[in-house]
């Protein structure tokens, strides 16, 4: 007698089941189509006119100024941590004067590029995602649009370009610090010449290890512009929305950097493997 | 001028707007009434093409502002004049550039030029330009914040229609009186047509001369005054109930400007 209903309790658990992925599965194919949509409208808006110089000084100097303190600091540590942990290993094999070659491949191909970027989102992203979803939220963005301006033109445009030019910079910055950390601990602790350190680093500085170390930010600027904007404009549910569309922005900027930049290690490794 | 044709409009399937049709003459003032959640910010935000409707057609001067590419409805904007509902000012403009925005974005005068202008419109708007002029909008009261909100939607191209959302909600008696001092000082002095959406219904019967009433997304009234007032359709009586005895003791002459 029993059985008849627990069957039909399992069925409906099953059909539950399938809504819930059946939604899920529609929820993110509507939101990936809405994000690729919103990067090309990106993208095109930044080939158009108006174009608003004085935001995209601004953002420039409040993305590359601002954020110095935070990559300079974070190259010194970096630089130093690495170039302690690889002393240490390297002295075993008797091999302290290749520090600086280990320091320079790691440091401008993966470390410096990874680090500043991961440190740009956590401070650029979640502020652009907070200061968007305020404007929206306070109905801003639609008294933008009611005075026939593009927002996306405006607001997201500007930060795009703004961190496309400093986070290359940014990154050059940061792996002349981490390199220079990684020339302290070598000198200082590990007892390597100035002069070996230097030439090892030099050997190492070719050109596919140069060109991955700068195209990996132009990269990952458009990512946290992208997402960042994204999340902004797409926020709803008032100061808690925006909250957690700043969260969500900087999880996701980082994973996706931290996915994007082992595609494109693996690429350029088949493409210009002759030039590394 | 500006004429909604059968427009529904719903969000993530739920159905705001039914079927809604009605028409605003140039000069004609126009209130829009309802409960909360009526739908009758949306249809401002239809108007201005801030939404897209799903079926039905939103006409300004005959334009279709729904068909058109958002470069063109961007031009059709310059014609309205909005104020949002708690004023939606620039928070990180002054009072002086959140007034002067359209003339910054969309003209080349010099900076000289624009602040006249702004001072003037300061002026009109009942504001002392040398009290407001550079101070942040968090730094002012809701009523100056309301009405620097309206001197900034006049200030863009000699707008055509003005568009008022809610713009007394949240505000004391005096700074409410003031705000409708300013929308009926605006019917008499500048040739354009105005649409407010309020639930205040003392507040609709000072600025309109014509009323709509939407409930749960449907236009369930349309006329003057008198024809709210005498209105037997058992959803008006319901709506106007809980306002009925200062419904009543209004007299709409009171409301008419006195003479200089």
């Amino acid at each position: 007698m029993s059985v008849a209903p627990n069957i039909l309790m399992e069925k409906r658990r099953e059909i539950s089941i399938i809504r819930m992925f059946n939604n899920w599965l529609k929820r993110f194919a509507f939101q990936t189509q809405e994000m690729f949509f919103f990067s090309v409208r990106m993208v095109v808006a930044m080939f158009g006119r108006p174009f608003y110089f004085p935001e995209v000084r601004e953002q420039t100097f409040l993305i590359g100024v601002g954020s110095l303190y935070l990559i300079i600091l974070t190259g010194i540590f970096a630089g130093e941590g690495f170039a302690l942990a690889f002393s240490v290993e390297l002295a075993d094999f008797g091999a302290k004067n290749y520090l600086g070659r280990i320091m320079s491949i790691a440091i401008i191909r993966e470390l410096g590029p990874i680090l500043t970027a991961l440190m740009i989102a956590a401070r650029v992203a979640s502020g652009i995602t907070a200061e968007i979803g305020a404007m929206k939220a306070s109905r801003q963005i639609d008294a933008m649009r009611a005075f026939g301006i593009d927002p996306i033109r405006k607001i997201a445009v500007p930060r795009l370009i703004a961190l496309m030019l400093m986070v290359p910079a940014l990154t050059i910055l940061c792996d002349a610090i981490a390199l220079l950390g990684g020339y302290f601990v070598a000198v200082f602790i590990a007892h390597v010449s100035s002069t070996m350190y230097w030439s090892a680093v030099r050997d190492r500085l070719i050109f596919g290890n140069i060109f991955i170390g700068l195209f990996k930010p132009v990269v990952y600027s458009f990512l946290i512009a992208f997402i960042a904007c994204y999340k902004g404009f797409s926020s709803t549910g008032g100061t808690k929305g925006v909250g957690r569309a700043t969260t969500e922005s900087v999880v996701l900027a980082s994973i996706t950097i931290l996915v994007v930049n082992f595609f494109i290690t693996r690429v350029v490794f088949t493409l210009i493997k002759g030039w590394l | 001028m500006i004429e909604l044709k059968n427009v529904s409009f719903a969000y993530d399937e739920r159905p705001i707007l039914k079927n809604i049709s009605f028409r605003v003459d140039p000069k004609e003032s126009l209130v829009i009434m309802g409960p909360s959640g009526s739908g009758k910010s949306t249809v401002l935000r239809l108007l201005l093409g801030l939404e897209q409707v799903c079926e039905g057609e939103v006409l300004i001067d005959g334009q279709n502002i729904c068909a058109m590419k958002e470069s063109k409805r961007r031009k059709l904007r310059r014609k309205i004049g909005m104020v949002f509902q708690d004023g939606a000012l620039f928070d990180s403009m002054t009072a002086g550039e959140n007034v002067g925005y359209y003339l910054l974005e969309h003209t080349d005068l010099t900076p000289q030029q624009v602040e006249d202008r702004v001072q003037e419109m300061l002026g009109f708007v009942g504001l002392d330009s040398g009290e407001v002029l550079n101070a942040l909008p968090d730094q002012l009261s809701g009523g100056m914040q309301r009405r620097i909100a309206i001197g900034r939607a006049l200030l863009s191209a000699e707008p055509q229609i003005m568009l008022f959302d809610e713009p007394t909600t949240g505000l004391d008696p005096p700074a409410t009186e003031k705000v409708l001092d300013l929308i009926r000082k605006l019917q008499e002095e500048k040739p354009i047509a105005t649409i407010v959406v309020t639930h205040q219904i003392v507040d609709a019967i000072s600025i309109a001369e014509r009323f709509i009433v939407i409930v749960a997304g449907e236009l369930i009234f349309d006329g003057n005054l008198d024809e709210l007032r005498d209105s037997r359709d058992e959803r008006v009586n319901h709506f106007l109930r809980p306002f009925r005895e200062s419904f009543e003791k209004v007299n709409r002459r009171q409301f008419v400007r006195k003479e200089p």
